[in-house]
């Protein structure tokens, strides 16, 4: 492990890859800021230009925005009460509050040494759990993986749907259709491409998240008439007061940041949940664990209800890696947006990743470390500033994201087929966020598509079409369990609440 | 039943899946492979049933929260102009080239979404494309063809 580490920190610690997190941190604080643009949509712009370099700079480049985007829509949650992600929702019951008390520099620092301990509390666990959780995966096997991929589709579904679980499965079928789309992999036989050359190859990653993130986003906040940029206006204006935290407020962190990263690690290592459920779980935690004076300040600019969610969404961020780097099975929309890209790149993320790209796995724990130092150092400093640039009108910042992702896509094939396909998909997406249908489980099922099907082959040609290797392995008979449960589980709390 | 469009959209997904699914019965798999335990055509299949199984339960079960969209405020003018400049931009982007069609597509977009400080406008479409593409061309070494600029003498 401690070659692992130096390995890790010679290459994070390069000029271009510290360069590579303070870009990521800073461009994903300025994303994270505007409400409605959250990591996914910061990092799908980021993919075109991380193909410029080798794998682990890109994936740096690509964590630094992720954690970036995390503190910067605390920024929105403590001063505005406008979160910029759902992870920071929790951040501002009493971040808010806070702020409007005239301490709005006060709850900035303890969100940013929260967020700051959190995401290194975290990174130790990571550096611990992932050489360990990678030796365990290496015995899983197809019937294991396939089991796992389905159970994770199906927790995405349920978590990220707001009771909407019907929808999300759709979603999720969605983005395994889509997959689908091309030559299959052992025959090249061609799927669904109606004699178009140009589908030969499958639908580009890339496209698609840029089509039901950036692109369908630019369309939603036109079509609705938002205006993301207010908010970093009001930001800009606000004085922000002094940034001294006391001693007894620290007393108080130093209690709850250690319980509150674990329960954020823990969250976050979890298929399908997140910083968002992790950030409310610490803060309910935090409220049953304190004293009784101390409960009666929550809501009302509490440091603990304060603390508490920011290191756990923190935490969780680093947490999702997990089941990313040790199994190859994204936990998250947003971790799913890396893998894919990952997979652009001819890495293949999974257990064997830490044999065979050392550099990569150790360079992305290590660069955790110093991306939480440039989040500290940099950016609490410079929140006024970033709100400044944020102020441009939203009749620039549309058509810049539109340009960005039409730029993404036309760099990587020079075909404006694939223009065409991405707008026809950004529609079609942007309609149905419309009528609250979920993207995150389309594009997990997307990444997870071509492993499934791979996952599927395997287990079926091993088991000579018997489909008793769902239950032969206990293992396996686990994971299947837990999915039926949560289906159903969903399916019942549907009728549950209609009546 | 309620009809709302969630139920709309759940009734046109599964017309999908059952379009999906027999274009997955129609996949010509190799003659040796046809009784094989898996085959290209045997993920699509399980995938038709699943996407017939859930939008068909979303469409008999009742909705838990019914969502209304208020169609009167959305704002599908200017939507559907910056759709149709998309459009505009990739079936003219080969012809033409990255540097124009992209300088022009910027500056049509800020001017449909109102605005109007033209300098701004200016430095922000035609300029700011020519620092892009120097860092993708120069700096990052990502080839963009360009016959306009190739014309002028400007890129190789």
């Amino acid at each position: 492990m401690i070659e692992g580490i130096l390995i890790g920190l010679s290459t994070a610690l390069t000029l271009q890859n510290i360069f590579m997190v303070m870009i990521g941190c800073f461009f994903g604080t300025i994303i994270g800021m505007l409400p409605g643009l959250g990591p996914m949509t910061a990092i799908a712009l980021m993919i075109p230009i991380t193909y410029g370099f080798d794998p682990a700079t890109g994936l740096i480049l690509m964590a630094g925005v992720y954690y970036g985007a995390v503190f910067g829509g605390s920024t929105s949650s403590i001063l505005l009460n406008a979160p910029g992600v759902p992870g920071t929702v929790a951040t501002s019951f009493d971040g808010y509050p806070m702020a409007q008390q005239g301490k709005a520099g006060k709850a900035l620092a303890i969100a940013a040494w929260s967020s700051f301990a959190g995401g290194t509390f975290s990174a130790i666990y990571l550096l611990f759990l992932a050489p360990s959780l990678s030796k365990v995966s290496l015995s899983f096997r197809s019937p294991d993986y396939f089991a796992l991929m389905i159970l994770g589709l199906t927790a995405i579904a349920a978590f990220s749907s707001k009771g909407q679980f019907l929808k999300a499965m759709m979603m999720v079928v969605l983005g395994l259709m889509l997959a689908s789309v091309g030559q299959d992999s052992l025959s090249d036989i061609t799927r669904f491409t109606f004699d178009n050359m140009n589908l030969t190859d499958g639908i580009s990653f890339v496209l698609v998240v840029m089509a039901t993130f950036a692109m369908s986003e630019a369309l939603t906040i036109i079509l609705k008439r938002n205006d993301p940029t207010a908010a970093a206006k009001q930001v800009s204006l606000t004085e922000l007061g002094s940034i001294k935290i006391d001693k007894e407020d620290r007393k108080k962190m130093y209690k709850t940041i250690p319980r509150s990263s674990v329960i954020g690690f823990l969250i976050g290592v979890l298929p399908g949940a997140g910083a968002t459920i992790a950030s409310f779980l610490a803060y309910g935690m935090e409220r049953n664990l304190v004293n009784d004076d101390e409960k009666q300040k929550f809501g009302k600019g509490s440091v603990n209800g304060l603390s508490a969610p920011e290191t756990a969404n923190n935490a969780a961020c680093s947490g999702s890696f997990v089941p990313m780097l040790t199994l190859g099975i994204p936990g998250s929309g947003t971790t799913a947006v890396m893998l894919g890209a990952l997979l652009g790149f001819g890495v293949q993320p999974g257990p064997r990743l830490y044999m065979t790209n050392p550099e990569i796995f150790w360079s992305i724990i290590m660069s955790m470390y110093i991306g939480m130092v440039i989040l500290l150092i940099l950016n609490l400093p410079l929140i006024p500033y970033i709100a400044r640039i944020l102020a441009v009108p939203k009749n620039y910042l549309i058509p810049l994201i539109l340009f960005f992702s039409i730029t993404g896509i036309y760099v990587m094939s020079f075909n404006n087929f694939d223009i065409y396909l991405m707008i026809g998909i950004a529609v079609i997406a942007t309609f149905l966020r419309l009528y609250d249908f979920p993207m995150p489980p389309l594009i997990l099922a997307f990444v997870l598509g071509g492993l499934m099907e791979e996952n599927l082959r395997r287990s079926l040609l091993l088991s000579n079409g018997s489909w008793e290797f769902l239950w032969d392995r206990t293992l396996t008979l686990c994971i299947l369990l837990t999915t039926v449960f949560i289906v159903i589980w969903h399916i019942y709390k549907t009728f549950k609440k209609k009546n | 039943m309620n009809i709302n469009t969630t139920k709309i959209i759940s009734l046109l997904f599964f017309i999908f899946s059952a379009f999906y699914l027999y274009t997955a019965y129609q996949i010509q798999v190799f003659a040796f492979d046809e009784n094989a335990p898996f085959n290209a055509k045997t993920f699509p299949i399980y995938l038709g049933y699943v996407g017939l199984f859930f939008s068909g339960l979303k469409l008999i079960l009742p909705d838990p929260e019914s969502i209304k969209v208020e169609h009167k405020t959305l704002e599908y003018k200017k939507t559907a102009i910056l759709i149709i400049i998309a459009i505009i931009y990739g079936a003219t982007i080969l012809k033409i080239g990255y540097f124009l069609t992209t300088s022009f597509f910027l500056f049509g977009s800020y001017y449909f979404l109102g605005e109007r400080r033209w300098i701004l406008m200016f430095l922000l479409s035609f300029p700011f494309v020519a620092a892009f593409m120097y860092l993708l061309h120069g700096v990052l070494d990502i080839y963009l063809r360009d016959p306009f600029l190739k014309l002028i003498g400007v890129m190789g």
